[in-house]
């Protein structure tokens, strides 16, 4: 028995409260613990996503019942990856949050890190949609804890928005839980991808309207429009580090969607056809158009920046919504790259922050390190726009060739080239204010100059580049760990019995289920 | 050399200027001929391979299930590319060494110049067309850059954002175009794509491929209607405008059109959209030229009329016409390459570059005039000069192009062209160079050193050597030829010579340069007619247009997203309501499987009262305190609708909760007006009272028809029915699904509990830091305080009930695994009494004798219950993974010791921590504003001998 799987969640989970317990006036020794327990998260997390790379599907049954009685986390390829990815994306954000001082600046900042890291952990493990309603709650109230931390009258309205809103997907989100309940009597995700094969196609309206909502919970977590009214205001007023491993939190939502809707609901379910199937693709190129169309229409680098996060989820869900293995392959490969972009950009506006009055897109005297943060936003903005070098062109080129064939390809093609040009345009207008008509504008004569941010600051945004390079010159490895990873999402048989058939206490020793 | 070195050299090369920055400008020059030199001479090392007609390939792996990989090809079309951009960015180099001045930043420069580079090098190697595709954005990128360089001036991030936008929106309709390419051939690499002509040109995706791929060449290379960007580009420094804007980046447009030549060039839809794009621009670009008074925007627009010549050529379609474009290439880029470094000279020396300004520099400046003299005169299509040889071919194919079914209508344009050509380039002559000398020029002109003026006297030497002896251009013509021809078309017979006889080509040619020099003679009616003439001004209309895009995205945003909470939230349920209702609408309904119960009298009050709570919340909520009591009535209600559905555990955790919150929010109202001011218009009060009612119909129909019907399966209760005595060792189901079946998600809910209360204490702290505590400070309570606050009867009573209260929770702590009870609402219980200590004496006594901190408590609770999960670790049991037994200990009875109680010690704590700490939390915020506080148990106290502290009568008054 090896407890490996559990170890994201516990790992937190234990250092949280002991950081809360013991050191919550050392904020010395706050730094070294969360920076300790996110580089064992990382190795943790590498052990895990390599165990699983060979297809094996680990199963961890808390308390030792078996599903779908009990709640198990599950390790297959998928959530692996994206316990990885966040761990890494942690690690970088925390290196921030530390140099920048952002993590001083109110209270509890470290114990709600871990806890987020926890929610967010979990969320990706789970194999039971209750524990993931559990995991949604920690990582939104934690979330809303570090959303406001230093507080700040505008970072506490949009905090307020941000719960509010979440609020209502939390409480879909019980709906749906019922409805799905009161539908299959069981809510482990294997177990139920067993179940609603069951049901009558003469008696479809429950298992529609409940896969329905949960969709919507999910699509209010990703961001998807017409419910992503939550996410500019409140990832933009959120400090800088934690708007920066927000970046993660969407995914969580689009890898709900991917679980659930390769394992439960596939697109062949007929009593749940016409549905997800035919119109989240519409409804992911509006969040692509409208997202990009923001990032035009932004007067703040901060609200630009959480704009583009839309669109970038609106591709990764353009993606998703073809439901196909070269789809889901490249909505994964997306999804990294976004994930890190969005992050870097985050970082990279709170590094422009520093030395300016506001991040009003207005020209202000050139400051302090404004060449390396210029050069750093040049490189970001590439990455979010999707244009070469980075991996948001290859991410580009493969959602592309995924759409290619398919019913609505013409407009997939249209809108995800359109709002690149959007994006373009939106990103170069930013720029060339902050940075270049910046030039032109002499400083006033008593301007007592502001210290550049800290060296560590610029480490974490490079640090980040260089993995968005990384995933650009391995993308041929990566692409093809993702379309593994695919593969796997779309033969779900060994992943179900591994978790419906793996016995536990006082089963019931039975002959196939 | 490799080719991967060819072109990964300027790459990493681009490090090595920037660095070297502050070593001086000619170390960061020189260091960046000498990188280019070396991938020149690399690229020399393959000539003899060329030569002898092989193709040099090299290829590595990069991402082939997309078909995306690192595969470069070397033939003639791609090393006469490369020797262009490698052999001229040589002479770039040394001149932009002399014409950058002091306050430019060399070190950047050079790195996007190198950066440039290698983009380039890139395009013409790349065998892999989405490689291509990402060198092709490369090469914007830097050149964005590049024409942003001198930041200060407003022109040139204008003409940046320009070119980007513009050339950016040609590559991405490209990125479609090639993927639509790749798709039809089955291969993305150039050497299997250009052995599918017919598979490529009989495909119904044909057109749309070829329009996406040319507005990416016609976008790149200036091309008619995209023209415009090119001449706002020149205000980056003459180095960028002569690399970029004439020898290099614009010609890659054309010469992916010569690479693409074999599959897409030949059918009609090709030679339509090629040839009319090229012949008007070669028209439009000329006689706009020729009215332009900045010296660099004419040969702006001569550049966009010479690409324009080149386009018309490679769009006839015959192998003629793909000769003569490569002849034309070769020399278009060796005079103009020239003569925009003569304008920069000019532009140096002179300190202007309006052609107004100038005249009379021939004696002032003789080795320029003798450059830009040939340099123009090739350009005019005068003999001897290799601009001649190309242009006579031009026309010689012109003659036999017959467009739209006209044989005259190429001819005559181009000669039309060739003649603004003419004049064009010989007012450049006379109006900067002949003429009397001024004496009002900027700065005294004068010839430059060598370093300036040898760059592009070497570039004249091929300009007479090949216009004298065109032969020896011959062979490597005619090499180039044969590899944009591929397998498509034989090699043409003709020969590059200066004579062709009598033929309509040299009467054209005639025509041409007489006009020519009669365009200029009545140049200045012309200039006024041209004037008053009205014409679309390019950097308005893309100005206009950026920011008129803008404001329409701001439109179409800003009020969308405009922060209004009650907008965003009808919005998303109504979406939710239309979602679920599609679904509901498009599925099918079978028979209920429960039959409707009927209700007894007791049940209808129940249900009564709450909808009566409810609507009275509806429409009393303004009345704060009042909205509280209904509030109470609605958990209340819940509650007993819990004991009604037999979960008495849930009921009792419902009515702790609800006596907690209420409490929690008594506190909170404290610091709240007492009623909520109306902020929202009747309108927009109709409109939240119908999403409301929407999602209530919606919510309610959802909940009628799931109650009316069974699961498919048996429901995993019926299993946690079965094993909770046997597998949890409890009686009470609900308790042991909380701390065992389902453990893992009370774990997780008390931490919800406790990240919560940390959240809330944690806030306060930031607020008390804020300005808030000084509106605290300064507050006056809008109500008259109680006189007593203390009262003694509340101390007594109280100090009394503690104990009991602690007997409780302590009994429904125990009892909780088999009945009603539990860590979770033992928790509560303790909470509520220790809450009533702070009620009765106040919060500086009550925390006087704290031993423990609550943050200490949440800690622990959790630690406690996370302990006892890893516990079973030790046993090689899954976390939470629970154990009982039963022992007796005389003379109490038998009795069950499980682990599961350990886990809920956590989880009692985590609740008790969590509870206090928010109630703690908001007290200090009550204490900002009311000091000063008692440390006496009550303020009225027969024992004490102190006279009160606090003041008897109301504060208010």
């Amino acid at each position: 028995m090896t407890h490996w799987l559990i170890a994201p969640v516990v790992l937190p989970a234990m250092l949280a409260p002991f950081i809360v317990l013991a050191a919550r006036f050392h904020i010395g020794i706050q730094r070294v613990f969360s920076i300790v327990g996110v580089l064992t998260l990382i190795a943790i997390a590498g052990g895990l996503a390599w165990a699983a790379s060979d297809g094996t599907v680990l199963l961890y049954q808390l308390g030792d019942w078996a599903a779908p009685f009990g709640i198990v986390l599950v390790g297959d390829k998928l959530s692996t990856i994206m316990v990885l990815l966040t761990a890494v994306l942690a690690l970088f954000v925390l290196i921030y949050a530390i140099s920048s001082g952002w993590d001083d600046r109110g209270w509890h900042f470290h114990a709600l890190f871990q806890f987020q890291l926890m929610g967010i952990l979990g969320a990706f493990l789970t194999g039971d949609l209750f524990n993931l309603f559990v995991f949604f709650e920690v990582l939104l109230i934690a979330s809303y804890g570090l959303m406001i931390h230093a507080g700040g009258n505008e970072r506490l309205r949009a905090g307020v928005q941000y719960v509010l809103f979440n609020l209502i997907g939390s409480t879909l989100f019980l709906f749906a839980l019922g409805a799905i309940y009161a539908e299959t009597g069981t809510l482990n995700m294997a177990d139920l991808a067993n179940r609603v094969d069951l049901i009558d196609a003469g008696e479809t309206v429950g298992i529609r309207v409940a896969a329905v909502l949960l969709l919507l919970v999910f699509a209010i977590k990703a961001a998807l429009v017409p419910l992503h009214f939550w996410l500019p205001s409140s990832y933009a007023e959120a400090p800088a580090p934690v708007a920066a491993l927000f970046a993660i939190m969407t995914k969580v939502g689009a890898y709900a969607i991917i679980r659930v809707y390769t394992l439960i609901f596939p697109t062949d379910l007929s009593v749940t056809s016409g549905l997800h199937d035919v119109w989240l693709l519409p409804a992911a190129l509006l969040s692509l158009a409208i997202g990009m169309v923001g990032v035009l229409a932004a007067k703040r680098l901060d609200r630009l920046v959480a704009f583009s996060i839309i669109g970038s989820m609106g591709m990764v869900m353009v993606s998703i919504a073809l439901f196909s293995p070269e789809g889901i392959a490249a909505a994964l490969y997306y999804i990294v790259h976004s994930t890190l972009a969005g992050a870097v950009l985050f970082l990279v506006a709170d590094l422009v922050r520093t030395g300016r009055a506001d991040l009003n897109l207005t020209p202000q005297p050139p400051v302090a390190g404004a060449t390396i943060t210029a050069g750093l936003f040049f490189i970001s903005a590439i990455a979010m726009c999707g244009l070469p070098p980075l991996s948001g062109f290859l991410g580009k080129l493969l959602v592309l060739d995924a759409a290619y064939g398919t019913d609505l390809m013409v407009w997939t093609w249209v809108v995800v080239l359109g709002s690149s040009l959007i994006s373009i345009v939106g990103f170069a207008r930013a720029g060339s204010v902050l940075f270049w008509k910046a030039q032109s504008i002499a400083p006033p004569q008593d301007a007592v100059p502001k210290a550049p941010p800290a060296t560590m600051s610029f480490v974490a945004a490079g640090g980040l580049i260089t993995l968005l390079a990384a995933h650009t010159v391995f993308a041929g490895q990566v692409h093809s760990y993702t379309t593994a990873i695919a593969a796997q999402l779309f033969e779900p048989a060994p992943y179900i019995s591994t978790v419906v058939d793996t016995p536990g206490k006082l089963s019931e020793p039975t002959e196939g289920h | 050399m490799s080719l991967f070195f060819i072109v990964a050299l300027p790459f990493f090369g681009a490090l090595l200027p920037g660095l070297m920055n502050s070593a001086g400008r000619s170390a960061c020059a020189g260091v960046t001929f000498t990188i280019t030199l070396a991938a020149f001479v690399g690229l020399l090392t393959n000539l003899p391979a060329i030569i002898a007609g092989d193709i040099v390939m090299a290829r590595v792996d990069w991402m082939p299930a997309l078909g995306l990989n690192f595969t470069l090809m070397l033939d003639g079309l791609g090393f006469f590319f490369a020797l262009l951009i490698l052999g001229i960015g040589l002479l770039i180099i040394a001149y932009a060494r002399q014409y950058l001045s002091r306050n430019d930043h060399m070190g950047e420069f050079f790195t996007y110049l190198l950066l440039f580079q290698g983009a380039m090098v890139g395009i013409v190697l790349s065998d892999n067309i989405l490689l291509l595709l990402i060198f092709w954005e490369l090469t914007s990128l830097s050149s964005f850059l590049l024409i942003g360089y001198w930041k200060h001036l407003p022109e040139g991030r204008q003409g940046a954002r320009m070119a980007l936008t513009v050339t950016g929106m040609g590559g991405l309709a490209m990125i479609a175009g090639m993927l639509i390419l790749g798709q039809i051939a089955g291969s993305y690499d150039l050497s299997v794509i250009l052995q599918n002509r017919e598979l490529i040109q009989a495909d119904p995706l044909y057109l749309p491929a070829l329009i996406l791929i040319l507005l990416g060449c016609f976008t790149k290379s200036a091309q008619f209607p995209f023209h415009f960007w090119l001449p706002h580009a020149m205000a980056a420094p003459t180095p960028v405008s002569a690399y970029l804007h004439s020898a290099t980046m614009v010609k890659a447009g054309i010469f992916l059109m010569a690479r693409m030549w074999p599959v897409l060039s030949g059918t009609p839809e090709w030679f339509v959209i090629v040839t009319t794009a090229g012949l008007v621009t070669m028209v439009l670009g000329a006689v706009i030229a020729l009215f332009k008074h900045d010296l660099k925007a004419l040969l702006a627009f001569s550049t966009v009329s010479h690409l324009g010549l080149i386009t018309m050529l490679l769009g006839t379609g015959t192998a003629f016409g793909a000769m003569a474009a490569v002849f034309h290439i070769l020399n278009h880029a060796t005079f103009k390459a020239a003569l925009f470094m003569s304008a920069g000279i000019i532009d140096h020396e002179a300190h202007t570059r309006d052609i107004r300004r100038l005249g009379g520099l021939r004696t002032l400046m003789p080795v320029t005039f003798v450059i830009v003299c040939l340099a123009a005169l090739s350009m005019a299509g005068i003999p001897l000069l290799n601009g001649f040889l190309s242009k006579e071919m031009m026309l010689e194919e012109a003659n036999h192009t017959k467009l739209f079914g006209s044989p005259w209508l190429v001819p005559v344009l181009a000669t039309v062209g060739s003649l603004f050509s003419a004049a064009y380039s010989f007012r450049l002559i006379g109006h900067v160079f002949l003429g009397p000398v001024r004496d009002d020029y900027p700065a005294k002109p004068h010839d430059p050193g060598a370093g300036l003026w040898l760059p592009p006297a070497l570039l004249i030497v091929p300009v007479i050597v090949i216009g004298v002896a065109p032969f020896v251009a011959e062979p490597f013509v005619k090499l180039v030829t044969a590899a944009v021809l591929g397998t498509a078309a034989d090699l043409p017979s003709a020969h590059l010579k200066i004579w062709h006889g009598l033929v309509p080509a040299l009467y054209m040619s005639i025509i041409a340069v007489v006009g020519g020099l009669g365009m200029l003679a009545i140049f200045n009616p012309a200039l006024r007619l041209w004037e008053n003439a009205r014409r679309p001004e390019a950097k308005v209309i893309f100005e206009w247009l950026v920011e008129s895009s803008a404001r329409l995205a701001q439109l179409l945003i800003l009020p969308l997203h405009n922060g209004s909470f009650s907008r965003y939230a009808a919005i998303g349920t109504i979406a939710i309501v239309i979602a679920g209702y599609y679904a509901w609408a498009t599925g099918t309904i079978g028979a209920p499987t429960y039959a409707m119960q009927t209700a007894d009298p007791v049940l209808i009050s129940g249900w009564c009262m709450l909808v009566a709570a409810t609507l009275g919340m509806v429409f009393l909520h303004r009345n704060r305190f009042l909205s509280l009591i209904l509030i109470g009535i609605v958990g209340l209600m819940v509650s007993i609708g819990f004991v009604f559905l037999s979960a008495p555990d849930l009921a009792m955790t419902q009515f702790t909760v609800e006596v907690v919150t209420i409490i929690l929010m008594l506190l909170a109202l404290n610091f709240l007006p007492n009623r909520t001011p109306i902020e929202s218009s009747v309108l927009r009060r109709t409109r939240d009272a119908g999403v409301a009612t929407a999602g209530g119909l919606a919510s309610f129909a959802l909940a009628y028809h799931y109650l009316l019907r069974d699961p498919v399966g048996a429901p995993i209760s019926e299993f946690h029915l079965a094993n909770s005595y046997k597998g949890g060792g409890g009686t009470n189901v609900v308790n042991v699904i909380l701390v065992d079946f389902r453990g893992f998600d009370t774990f997780g809910e008390i931490i919800v509990l406790s990240i919560a209360a940390l959240l809330i204490y944690a806030l306060t702290e930031t607020l008390l830091d804020g300005p808030v505590r000084a509106r605290l400070l300064n507050r006056t309570p809008d109500q008259p305080r109680a006189g007593d606050r203390h009262p003694m009867m509340m101390v007594v009573l109280t100090r009394g009930m503690m104990p009991v209260v602690m007997m409780v929770g302590f009994y429904i702590f125990l009892s909780g695994h088999n009945e009603p009870g539990g860590g979770f609402i033992a928790g509560l219980i303790v909470s509520i009494g220790v809450v009533m200590q702070y009620m009765a004496s106040g919060f500086a006594w009550t925390s006087a004798r704290l031993k423990y901190p609550y943050h200490g408590v949440i800690g622990a609770g959790v630690l406690v219950a996370g302990f006892t999960g890893i516990g079973s670790w030790f046993v090689d049991k899954p976390f939470l993974t629970s154990d009982f037994t039963y022992v007796r200990i005389p003379p109490f009875e038998k009795f069950e010791l499980a682990t599961a109680a350990l886990f809920d010690v956590g989880v009692f704590l985590s609740v008790v921590g969590a509870v206090m700490l928010s109630l703690e939390s908001f007290s200090r915020l009550a204490r900002r504003a009311e000091t000063p506080e008692s440390l006496h148990p009550m303020d009225i106290d027969p024992s004490r001998t102190d006279p009160p502290d606090v003041q008897m009568k109301p504060e208010g008054s």
